[in-house]
């Protein structure tokens, strides 16, 4: 199902812990790259994989937010709405971002480039108001900078 | 000021084993795994009076000494790198600048508790702090800091760096065991604790990232030299993390007692020369404070206790005069509702509650009786849950009422409101 070289990284974190069930969070994201998101079917190979049942999976799943059951956007726009955040203006950022992507919180937009989400606190309270692409931090926004980091993903 | 954790921050390449080494990196190891026995180091660290950073500031001396001396299972350390109580950010410095700071500290810690195995629970948004940590442990095992034989010693210690998927609930200490069990981040009910009962059910010592950073300094110059530096009771220095409305917010070292007034005017005073409204002192969870008793308190376990809030983590959230109270403790609660793990009733239904209370207020619909029912609630839910999330949620809501009424009296009154 998965490319071999996510079938090696699962091999490899199969034999990482003391016990197998604790590569389940690292494996879910090996998955999640490979499909985008974590589909029924996906967390039915990795059950299968890991001799656990599906609803195993899908329990552990479920809880992390960090783990997508649906489809979404090639970028996860995520902006900290969190106090600090927030006494930084990111109700405006908010906004900007809406207005910019033409989508409101927690849409894709039609062409599935941009899924746009609200996150709780991201650790970067000292660089508020902040986002996160995908992995990447982005502090101290304000709109241009935000119009830039936008415009500047292929 | 002396610097004890920050110190290297400032360095070109401080992230490297080789500038680590070149600047008194691993002399604490080296101490530690030749010189000492692991009771002598738990002594040592108990003399120093460091009180855990992750929030709760159990004296980490104390917790080491109750893990079983002769325990047939094996025994694992843990670290917390899960920082995720909002205004906190304070760990993510010493994860990106000076993990072999972090590295050095398990290693020490691992050998005064025989722990073979540690792991390292970082949240999932820090991928890039855990790639950075896996490199420098790759470094470390190359150069005999980690491994097998280290040292040439003979004592092993592997580290294995462990990614979270965007939970809060995964920074109390047993929900992060279930979670690096594979499992869904929720807590356990304590005793056991998980000294005795941790991870696979075996005995676990469960730490934050500037706990363990503090270590390798105390074991170079001593407990006493550390415990010095802060008050009698609650030793050492500590990374403050400073946001909100300050000139310069970041992470600030300063020793513990220090006057929470003085580290804003360090931190450039309140922005654009406006008046203090409000203090967050120790992330969201501690009590807020309001502007006259910022003037005074000292940051240390101690003093913030004694008025009703604590240290917490360290995350100080500054509140200029144009804060609105009502919506800034709304973001609070929100964060609550959003990341109680539903398992136990009063705060899953609680934070509900309380979320709604504050919409219909903020909305222009609130009644007096609204205002009321907010410090009812916090004060059912307050202790009544199995674990402290709850009684955060009430910490972040009733003191905010209390001590800020006149301003949910301002929305019950219809003079203003605002869209949520
Ligand atoms: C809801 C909740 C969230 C917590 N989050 C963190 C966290 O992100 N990082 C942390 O070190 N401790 C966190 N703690 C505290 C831990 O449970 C535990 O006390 C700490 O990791 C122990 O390490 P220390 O003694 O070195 O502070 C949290 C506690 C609660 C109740």
């Amino acid at each position: 199902m998965f490319s071999q070289q996510a079938e090696k990284r699962i091999d490899e974190l199969l034999a990482k812990y003391p016990q197998k069930r604790s590569a389940l969070l690292p494996i879910l994201y090996v998955a999640q790259a490979e499909n985008g998101y974590l589909s029924d079917d996906v967390m039915e190979y990795v059950a299968q994989r890991m001799g656990l049942t599906y609803l195993d999976v899908l329990s552990t799943a479920s809880f992390y937010t960090m783990f997508y059951r649906r489809p979404v956007g090639k970028y996860v726009v995520q902006l900290c709405t969190n106090v600090s955040c927030w006494l930084m203006g990111s109700d405006h950022i908010e906004k900007c971002i809406e207005r910019k992507l033409g989508i409101r919180l927690g849409e894709t937009t039609p062409d599935g480039k941009f899924t746009f989400v609200e996150v709780e606190c991201i650790g970067a309270c000292g660089g508020a108001p902040a986002m996160q692409v995908n992995f990447d931090y982005h502090e101290n926004l304000t709109p241009d900078k935000v119009d830039q980091i936008l415009d500047a993903l292929p | 000021m002396e610097k004890v954790l920050s110190a290297r921050f400032d360095i070109p390449n401080s992230h490297t084993l080789d500038v680590y080494l070149q600047h008194g990196g691993y002399r604490a190891l080296q101490k530690a795994l030749t010189e000492m026995t692991p009771e002598q180091i738990t002594e040592e660290v108990k003399k120093s009076a460091l009180r855990g950073r992750g929030g709760a500031g159990f004296s980490t001396g104390l917790k080491w000494s109750f893990v079983p001396k002769d325990s047939p299972k094996p025994i694992y350390l843990v670290v917390n790198a899960d920082e995720s109580e909002p205004g906190t950010f304070k760990d993510r410095p010493i994860m990106e600048k000076d993990p072999h700071a972090l590295l050095e500290g398990m290693m020490i810690a691992a050998y005064a508790i025989s722990s073979h195995l540690a792991f390292i629970y970082i949240r999932g948004e820090y991928w890039y702090l855990k790639e950075r940590l896996e490199q420098a442990i790759e470094e470390a095992r190359a150069r005999g800091y980690v491994g097998k034989n280290i040292l040439g010693t003979g004592f092993d210690c592997d580290v294995i760096v462990h990614p979270g998927a965007g939970a809060y609930i995964c920074g109390e200490e047993t929900a992060l065991l279930e979670s690096l069990e594979g499992k869904r981040g929720y807590p356990r009910i304590k005793p056991p604790f998980p000294a005795l009962v941790g991870l696979y059910g075996c005995p676990t010592v469960v730490n934050n990232v500037e706990t363990i950073a503090s270590v390798p300094p105390i074991i170079v110059n001593g407990g006493d030299w550390f415990r010095r530096l802060g008050t009698e009771k609650s030793g050492g220095t500590r990374l403050f993390a400073v946001s909100g409305h300050v000139e310069r917010p970041g992470v600030y070292e300063r020793p513990l007692g220090y006057p929470l007034k003085q580290l804003i005017e360090d931190c450039g005073g309140v922005r654009g020369g406006r008046k203090l409204k409000a203090v967050i002192p120790g992330g969201t969870s501690a009590p807020i404070l309001t502007a006259e008793e910022a003037e005074t308190i000292t940051l240390d376990f101690e003093a913030l206790a004694a008025i009703g809030s604590m240290l917490g983590s360290g995350g100080v959230i500054v509140m200029d005069e144009t804060t609105d109270i009502v919506q800034a403790t709304y973001r609070s609660i929100k964060f609550y509702e959003h990341e109680s793990c539903g398992w136990c009733v009063p705060c899953r239904e609680g934070t509900n509650w309380l979320v709604k209370i504050f919409r219909r207020l903020l909305r222009g619909g609130g009644t007096e009786r609204d205002i009321d029912m907010l410090i009812e609630l916090s004060d059912n839910m307050f202790g009544r849950t199995h674990c402290p999330l709850g009684d955060a949620a009430a910490w972040a809501v009733a003191p905010a009422v209390k001590k800020f009424r006149a301003e949910f009296e301002r929305y019950v009154q219809r003079r203003v409101s605002v869209a949520v």
